[in-house]
């Protein structure tokens, strides 16, 4: 049974569960609702998630372990032979189930019959053509051993679903049995709802730990295989990066991190003082009407995709900074020193605009949260206002900003289509802002973009980058937090 | 402090420091205080009592314009400190803040070291040349506030630490140590217990011989133990204004009398 239908039928046992358990509830007390102890609702809600809940579960994990298990059934009747011609485990795994996924489209749609796809014979027909008839498209001929392997992939995925549809509504009738037996009009139902609510919660905001793990095991496997195949003094220590796909790369991580480095460098230099001006204003001097104007229209910037900032970098910031700093005696300066559009600059320029509702947006909320009082306490002294703001607005709101801050830094340093599009593509060390150069996140794209081959190191290389840069982003966010909450208790 | 009752209090004439003439505030539509006319003197604690939402808080935030920082808030009329029309074009609010000082309902320190939030306003204003100066008037200030001899050890430690009666004096000496010649107080002790309030309104009545003071109260007992002169609000109106003695035992208006009865507020 497939597991849609499964789910159906657990949504009508958890429907007819909620109908019966209030009934019998509501019978229990003798139709006098107020000698129960909960609402009916919640004895219907008790038995309801109690046939729904555990089966559920049952239901999502078996269908997430299923597969890998029958696969790892499946390869063992691969003959090694196969592995050996160039072929990953993998790849091969890949074809058994399509054509086995071929043959159930193939019953399915009456091609075949089910004793006739069970009887198949690789030697007689031929299956490539007739599945691509079906529109199943194969990429090589069937040979015997992976039809075999297929049809015990058939067998078992076939055997497994069945178990899985009868395990699941034996669950579910359990759960409701056990639900509904236990309904009474002392029972507390409502005390149990309440902590499968509080479960569920809990289950919600594990998954969110969980994925954030999941995320981090991924990259570091990765990396580990890349430092197996590539000497991890050369990626930390190194001072070239020059990928090379016939092997025998400098895939040194020190010239994206300066380039990463410098372009954020540039991007709080606009975005900081400018976002937190733009904060104060709008907090401590600005009218209620324009406040009400300006806040909205300043946080659309932030609705911008990035895609657009890139495109703004590359045809609109680029140029302008070309007509000034290069051309020889056309350019306005009459310099030579910029050749392209794309440069350190550009993208800084570009990516701290894209950063201002950012910062204005989380500054302004810290500053509204500094009490009325202290303001008032310093105006009454004969403060200015910008006084007040400087020596005591700001001085509360500092680990706030401080705060915001890295958290723009760690959004600076991971950001990606604004650098792709305007901060060039060479890897180098330079003081020079009007020079391209290149970042980590765009070595990601350039390395995993196209065709890639995940066995070698400078495909590989992505991943130890895509790790470093995590743990670039984390130590700020934390250190972030440390310092908000250092200087915190201080002004509580 | 001695519980002196209201009747005891002789008053003595003093020169008028603020005279406020036909003061009307507006916010947004709503009248908030109408045709309020009071003379306050030098030298003397004038309590304004009323019940809440009377406009007895709002007409003090007049005394120092103080109202300004609120956009939709429009006061017309004519307050003069000193002689000096303090709405007038000419005048600089900011100055005046300085020299008419503000304690608030709630005790605010700034979130620095003791020292600092005394030495802000001396600060601001350029009132101490060297580091000694300050250190000067800082320590004057923190006496001034009766609170030096718990303070003088930690003048590092934040203001923020303080217990809360601690923290309304070192309040009280921060708006003393810009040298106002006026202090307006807020419902000073609203927030504190009993035996800070009496600290607090122990120092209010030393205050006297050196400020104009002008206090905010809802409570009758503290404005009769602590006050020469009582002003009367109600609905935006000042109802009646005199001695403090006269206010609380031969009230004129039928309505001072309720309230001070306890039939109205």
């Amino acid at each position: 049974m497939p597991s849609f239908w499964l789910v159906i039928v657990l949504i009508a046992l958890a429907l007819a569960g909620f109908v019966l358990g209030r009934k019998r509830a509501l019978a229990t007390a003798g139709g006098d609702m107020k000698q129960l102890h909960s609402l009916p609702a919640y004895y219907g809600h008790h038995v309801a998630f109690s046939a729904l809940v555990p089966a559920l579960a049952v239901l999502a994990i078996w269908s997430l372990v299923q597969p890998s298990l029958i696969e790892n059934r499946v390869s063992d009747m691969v003959p090694a032979s196969f592995v050996e011609e160039g072929h990953t485990i993998d790849l091969i795994l890949t074809d058994v189930r399509r054509l086995a996924d071929g043959l159930d489209a193939a019953v399915a749609q009456g091609a075949l019959s089910e004793a006739q796809a069970a009887d198949l014979d690789a030697g007689t027909t031929d299956i490539r053509a007739l599945l691509g008839d079906l529109g199943v498209a194969l990429g090589a001929d069937v040979q015997p051993e992976i039809l075999a392997a297929a049809q015990s992939y058939r067998g078992l995925s076939d055997t497994a679903s069945t178990a899985k549809a009868a395990v699941v509504i034996l669950l579910a009738l359990l759960g409701f049995g056990f639900a509904y037996q236990r309904t009474h009009k002392d029972f507390r139902a409502r005390n149990v709802v309440e902590r499968g609510v509080m479960a569920l919660l809990i289950v919600a905001a594990s998954l969110a730990i969980l994925t954030t793990v999941g995320i981090v095991f991924s990259m570091l496997f990765e990396s580990l295989n890349f430092f197996g195949l590539h000497s991890w003094r050369d990626f930390f220590f190194g001072g070239t990066w020059a990928p090379n796909f016939r092997g025998d790369s400098d895939l040194s991580i020190l010239p994206l991190l300066w380039g990463t480095l410098y372009i954020s460098l540039i991007a709080l230099l606009v975005a900081v003082p400018i976002g937190l001006f733009a904060a104060i204003y709008l907090s401590e001097y600005a009218s209620a009407p324009v406040r009400s104007f300006a806040k909205p229209l300043l946080e659309i910037l932030a609705g911008i995709p990035t895609i657009v900032y890139g495109l703004f970098a590359l045809l609109t910031v680029g140029p302008m900074l070309v007509t000034i700093f290069g051309k020889g005696d056309d350019g306005v300066l009459g310099v030579e020193w910029m050749s392209g559009a794309t440069s350190v600059l550009t993208a800084g320029l570009v990516m701290g605009i894209m950063l201002i509702p950012f910062v204005s947006s989380l500054s302004d909320d810290i500053i509204n949260a500094v009490p009325q009082a202290m303001r008032d306490g310093s105006l009454g002294l004969g403060a200015t206002r910008s006084e007040t703001v400087r020596q005591v607005v700001l001085p509360a709101a500092l680990p706030g900003i401080v705060g915001a801050v890295l958290l723009a830094a760690s959004r600076a340093i991971g950001e990606t289509m604004i650098v792709v599009m305007g901060a060039g593509a060479i890897a180098k060390f330079s003081a020079n802002p009007l020079e391209s150069m290149t970042t980590i996140t765009t070595r990601i794209v350039s390395q995993l973009t196209g065709d890639t081959d995940f066995a070698s190191p400078e495909t590989l290389v992505a991943f130890a980058l895509g790790l470093t840069l995590f743990v670039l982003t984390l130590g700020l966010n934390v250190l972030a937090l440390y310092i908000v909450r250092t200087y915190r208790e201080q002004y509580d | 402090m001695n519980q002196i009752t209201a009747l005891d209090k002789t008053v003595q004439t003093n020169k008028t420091k603020i005279s406020a003439r036909n003061v009307n505030v507006h916010y947004g539509d709503s009248h908030a205080i109408k045709d309020v006319n009071v003379e306050i003197e030098d030298n003397t604690v004038t309590a304004f009592i009323g019940p809440s939402g009377c406009g007895k808080s709002t007409f003090l935030r007049c005394l120092n314009r103080m109202n300004d920082t609120i956009d939709i808030c429009r006061v017309t009329g004519d307050i003069q400190i000193d002689g000096e029309n303090i709405y007038d074009p000419r005048v600089d609010p900011v100055q005046l803040r300085a020299k008419v000082g503000m304690v608030f309902q709630k005790p605010n320190p700034f979130p620095k070291s003791i020292y600092d939030n005394v030495a802000y306003g001396p600060r601001i204003h350029g009132l101490a040349a060297n580091k000694a100066e300050l250190d000067e008037i800082v320590e004057k200030s923190l006496r001034r506030g009766a609170i030096w001899e718990e303070v003088k050890d930690r003048l590092d430690a934040p203001g923020t630490g303080l217990s809360g009666g601690q923290q309304q004096r070192l309040c009280i000496a921060r708006a003393v140590a810009t040298e106002p010649e006026v202090l307006l107080m807020d419902e000073p002790c609203s927030a504190l217990d009993p035996i800070a309030t009496a600290q607090i309104e122990e120092l209010i009545d030393e205050l006297r011989n050196s400020y104009s003071v002008v206090i905010v109260t809802h409570s009758m007992q503290q404005a009769a133990r602590v006050s020469q002169k009582t002003a009367f609000f109600h609905l935006g109106n000042l109802v009646e204004f005199g001695a403090t003695g006269q206010i609380f035992t031969n009230p004129e208006d039928p309505r001072t009398e309720s309230y001070i009865t306890g039939r109205i507020g």
